[in-house]
Formats: C-alpha cells, sequence, structure tokens
C-alpha cells in the first residue's frame, strides 16, 4: 500500500482540528488571528500547513502543541480531546531550542529524563534517535560545536525520543542557507520513512510542501483561515530521483500560486 | 585563549610568552617597591621595614613561628562560613526573584538600597545582638556577600529563554522540572559571576571586620603588628591578605571558565 493509499483510507484520523478559532487581544483590541479551521492528519501522514506569514499557521501548530491555548474549537488526538503540551506531541522549534549547557547526546536526553527514564535506557534510546537522524558519533560535541542543520536534527532526534504519536514541525528549516534546508528536506523524508511517524509541518516555502508531503494545507491571510486541501500524488521516494523541475511539480507549483493570486503583492512573502 | 588557532611548538612558545609577561609585571612591581623604599619615599623612619626584601624575611619569620596559619586559617574559616550561609539564602531568593517579575519588582528598590549600604554601618547593631566576636564578623560578612549573589542569580534567572521554557514544557515538564532542568542551569554562569563578585567583597570587608575585637584573624593581626612597632611583619601580612584574595579569585575564575556554556 502506497502512502497516497494509506492517506486516502476512511479510518479515524490521528489528529484532527475541529472549529478551530483563536482571538488575540492586542492593547486592547481583538484581533482575529485564526478563524474555524478544520484538519485532519491520518496516522503516518506526512502533512504541510503552508501560507504567508501573519496566516496563523504558527499560531495553529502552537494549538496542537498545547503551547496556545485556542479560544474556540477543539483538538482530538488518538481519540481523546488535548489540553495543554505533553512529549506526546513532539514538536520542533524553527530555533532549534538546544539547551547550550548540555552536550549533543544530553540534550537529546532531555525528555526522557523529565519522564524520569533510568540513565543506561535513557542514553540507548538517545543513541539510537542519534543515529535515526544521521548524527553517531556526535554525541559527546557540544552545541556550539556542530553546523546549524546538525543543531536542527539534534532537535528532532529530541522530540522522537519521546516516541510521540505525531512530529509537530514549526518552519524547522527556516534558518538553513539553500543548501542545508534541501540536505534537512532530504533527511526528514528519510526519517519519516525509517520511523512510520505522523508529522504536521509548517511552511511558507511552497517547493519545500511540495517536496515533503503527502496533503497540502494552503492557508489564506486576513483572518488566517484555511483555503484549500491539496492532495499531493507526487510519486515517492522523492530523495533520490526527484527534480523540483518535473512537470507534475510545476503543475502543483502553479495550482498553488493560483490560489494566492487574489492576494495583494504586498501579502505574500511565499517563497516561489 | 589567545593564540589558540596555532599548533605544535609555535603554540608552546606563544604561550610562554604571554605568560611572561605575567611574571614581568610582578617583578617590575618588587623592583618599584624596592626602589622606593631605598629611596626612602616612605620616610626616614619606616622605609627599611616597608621594603619587600623586610617583607620577604618577616615572611618566613611568621611561617616558622605558625603566625600566618594562626592568623589565615580564622580569617579563611570566618569567609566561608559566611559563603555558605549566603549561598543558602541567595540563590533560592535569587532564583525566586529572577523568575516571577512581580517578586523582582517588590524587592527591586529594597535590594538596591540595601546592597549600597557598607556592611560596617551595620557593626554596632550586630554588636549589639551578636557581641563582639565571630558570630558578628560573619554576620556582617554574610551581609556584604548576600547582594552580589541575589542580584546576579536573578539575573541568570530572569534571561532564561522563553523558547527553553517552551521546549520543556512540550516536553511534559512541569514546574519542578523546568526549576531543576532549564531555570537553575541556565543561571549557573550568572550565580558563579556572583560567588566570584561575593568571594572578592567579603575579603575586602574581612580585615576591618576582623578589627572589631576577634583575637584571632589576620585583620587583627594587622593591628596586632602596628601595636608591636612591626613594620616589616605588617606589610608581610599585607602580601598575605593580597595572596590569598588572589587565590580564591582565580578558584573564582576557573569554576566559571569550567561551568560557563556558550551559545
Amino acid at each position: 500500500m502506497t502512502v497516497d493509499e494509506m492517506s486516502m483510507s476512511n479510518k479515524e484520523p490521528l489528529l484532527e482540528l475541529k472549529g478551530v478559532s483563536k482571538v488575540f487581544n492586542k492593547e486592547g483590541k481583538d484581533f482575529l488571528a485564526l478563524e474555524n479551521v478544520d484538519l485532519s492528519v491520518e496516522e503516518g501522514e506526512f502533512v504541510c500547513i503552508l501560507g504567508p506569514t501573519g496566516c496563523g499557521k504558527s499560531v495553529t501548530l502552537q494549538i496542537v502543541a498545547g503551547l496556545i491555548e485556542q479560544t474556540a474549537g477543539s483538538v482530538i488526538l488518538d481519540g481523546k480531546e488535548e489540553h495543554g503540551p505533553g512529549p506526546h506531541k513532539g514538536m520542533v522549534f524553527q530555533e532549534y531550542a538546544l539547551l547550550p549547557w548540555r552536550n549533543v547526546l544530553e540534550n537529546v536526553e532531555i525528555g526522557l529524563e523529565l519522564k524520569h527514564v533510568p540513565r543506561r535506557e535513557r542514553r540507548s534510546i538517545a543513541k539510537e534517535q542519534l543515529a535515526t537522524v544521521g548524527l553517531e558519533g556526535t554525541e559527546h560535541q557540544q552545541v556550539h560545536e556542530i553546523s546549524v542543520g546538525m543543531r536542527q536534527r539534534v532537535a528532532i532526534a529530541r522530540a522522537l525520543a519521546n516516541k510521540p504519536k505525531i512530529l509537530l514541525m514549526d518552519e524547522p528549516f527556516e534558518a538553513l542557507d539553500a543548501l542545508t534546508k534541501e540536505e534537512m528536506q532530504i533527511q526528514i523524508l528519510k526519517v519519516w520513512e525509517k520511523t512510520g511517524t505522523t508529522i504536521l509541518f509548517v511552511t511558507h516555502d511552497v517547493d519545500e510542501a511540495i517536496f515533503l508531503s503527502d496533503r497540502i494545507c494552503v492557508m489564506d491571510i486576513n483572518p488566517g483561515r484555511l483555503k484549500k486541501v491539496l492532495v499531493n500524488h507526487l510519486p515517492r521516494p522523492r530523495h533520490d530521483c526527484m527534480s523540483r523541475t518535473d512537470k507534475e511539480f510545476n503543475e502543483m507549483r502553479d495550482e498553488i500560486i493560483a490560489l494566492y493570486s487574489s492576494l495583494k503583492d504586498e501579502e505574500l512573502d511565499l517563497i516561489i | 585563549m589567545a593564540n589558540t588557532q596555532r599548533s605544535g611548538t609555535g603554540n608552546i612558545g606563544a604561550f610562554l610568552v604571554d605568560r611572561s609577561y605575567y611574571v614581568l609585571g610582578v617583578l617590575l612591581f618588587l623592583v618599584v617597591w624596592q626602589a622606593a623604599s631605598m629611596l626612602k619615599l616612605f620616610g626616614n623612619d619606616f622605609s627599611e621595614a616597608f621594603s619587600p626584601l623586610a617583607a620577604a624575611l618577616a615572611l618566613i619569620e611568621m611561617a616558622k613561628d605558625g603566625d600566618i596559619v594562626r592568623h589565615a586559617v580564622p580569617s579563611l574559616r570566618r569567609v566561608l562560613v559566611s559563603l555558605a550561609f549566603a549561598i543558602i539564602v541567595a540563590l533560592p531568593v535569587g532564583v525566586l526573584v529572577g523568575y516571577f517579575k512581580r517578586l523582582e519588582q517588590l524587592t527591586y528598590v529594597v535590594f538596591q538600597f540595601m546592597r549600597m549600604i557598607s556592611p560596617l554601618a551595620w557593626m554596632p547593631i550586630a554588636i549589639i545582638i551578636f557581641g563582639v566576636g565571630d558570630v558578628s564578623v560573619t554576620f556582617l560578612l554574610w551581609l556584604v556577600a548576600i547582594w552580589p549573589l541575589i542580584l546576579n542569580t536573578a539575573h541568570g534567572a530572569g534571561r532564561v529563554s522563553p523558547l527553553w521554557l517552551n521546549m520543556a514544557k512540550t516536553m511534559g515538564a512541569m514546574d519542578a522540572g523546568i526549576l531543576r532542568k532549564i531555570i537553575i542551569p541556565a543561571a549557573i554562569p550568572d550565580m558563579l559571576t556572583g560567588l566570584r563578585l561575593a568571594v572578592g567583597v567579603s575579603w575586602i570587608i574581612l580585615v576591618p571586620a576582623e578589627m572589631l575585637g576577634v583575637p584571632d584573624g589576620l585583620g587583627y593581626f594587622i593591628l596586632d603588628t602596628r601595636d608591636r612597632f612591626r613594620y616589616d611583619q605588617l606589610i608581610a601580612t599585607i602580601v598575605v591578605i593580597g595572596a590569598i584574595g588572589y587565590l580564591l579569585d582565580s578558584v573564582n575564575r576557573w569554576l566559571i571558565s569550567k561551568y560557563s556554556w556558550k551559545i
């Protein structure tokens, strides 16, 4: 069964957002950041949320993570309504959020330490996860000694060490240079294939969304809401053979860009 | 450290050149000091007793008859005991003040006000409450040591990145976990800076504090040498005070370099 067929099947979704809205209060004024978002992610699926800055895509992800509370609506994970953060939802931040006083291995261990997993077991899980992201042998390096791409891989290993039901990624490759970014996109696809984990991935990079996803949730701005969900039929595996100049790739890109043609230029800062 | 980029013998050579300047500085100081006493800059009566040579001889004498140990040990004990009490109080207070913004606002004016008061101003009150002796001296040293510890710890706990806190929350951390795994380790470099400042200022205040009626200690011994007209021993005691202070500070600098993290 291919991943496409899996995502098309009719079983209960792993993650479901129902009518999620968020109103922020800024200096006494209410500001509608997110309006009535319905979204679902199947088990094992790779879903991207794509949109320009200010469309509420990061807010959506932080609501799923439990770091922000929604004003209305509900988040259901694995059949249970979610309140607050927890290690079953692995979060990968754009700025890595590594602890500079810990070495690579100790950074990956933090979640296990908080769960009071015995030292020996924690070591072996952390080493295994570092291997998953291709960082074996870097265990004892300090955070400031490794490249930014490696730092983000450590952050991914750290989230995976908790064996999360879903991996939430908030523009994780945004701070990276173009080449490292491509390398990391390939890496995350490999991790996804190896672990079978479900991924919800926020980005404003159209090509990134097309390259990675099974489905793309395209968001609209002012107020932030879901504009359209596109199914990505590009064949997998994509990391060794797909070219970003393929015909299908271009068609997908054109379709997404057409969705945004109604927006004014200054509102658009998508990477096209 | 400078010159770490170089390798092999060049590195060692550069290291030795670097070190030699430190030694040279000390030697120059000794030469100026000796010249000052030979030129009788301290006056005819004292210049001989104030010379580095006289100080060195007095130092050997004091080492032989046990005066140095007899007075340095109580001094160190007083500083270390007061520092221990200061750490016990200041670190928790500092972490709380740094972490809770309201607590910081509540304590800001009072703490800034208190830390500007020389502990010697409290001396009569200390003596009324604790009497003349060890307890009063230790109390005054405690009073001087807590402010740099509290304020630096608070600074460290206050600048913890919200990103780390969010990360810890997504890892399922509760308040206790966040405190133990994020806030305290993040604040350690600032705590050590506070400790370094506290040790420095305690050691400086120690000498006048020990002039308040204790029967031993380096501050006491300064007055004792004066009363016995042993100005060579007075100078030697000053050298001992400076040397121990330098060593204490070196320990702190080593702690800071060992436990500070880099971004």
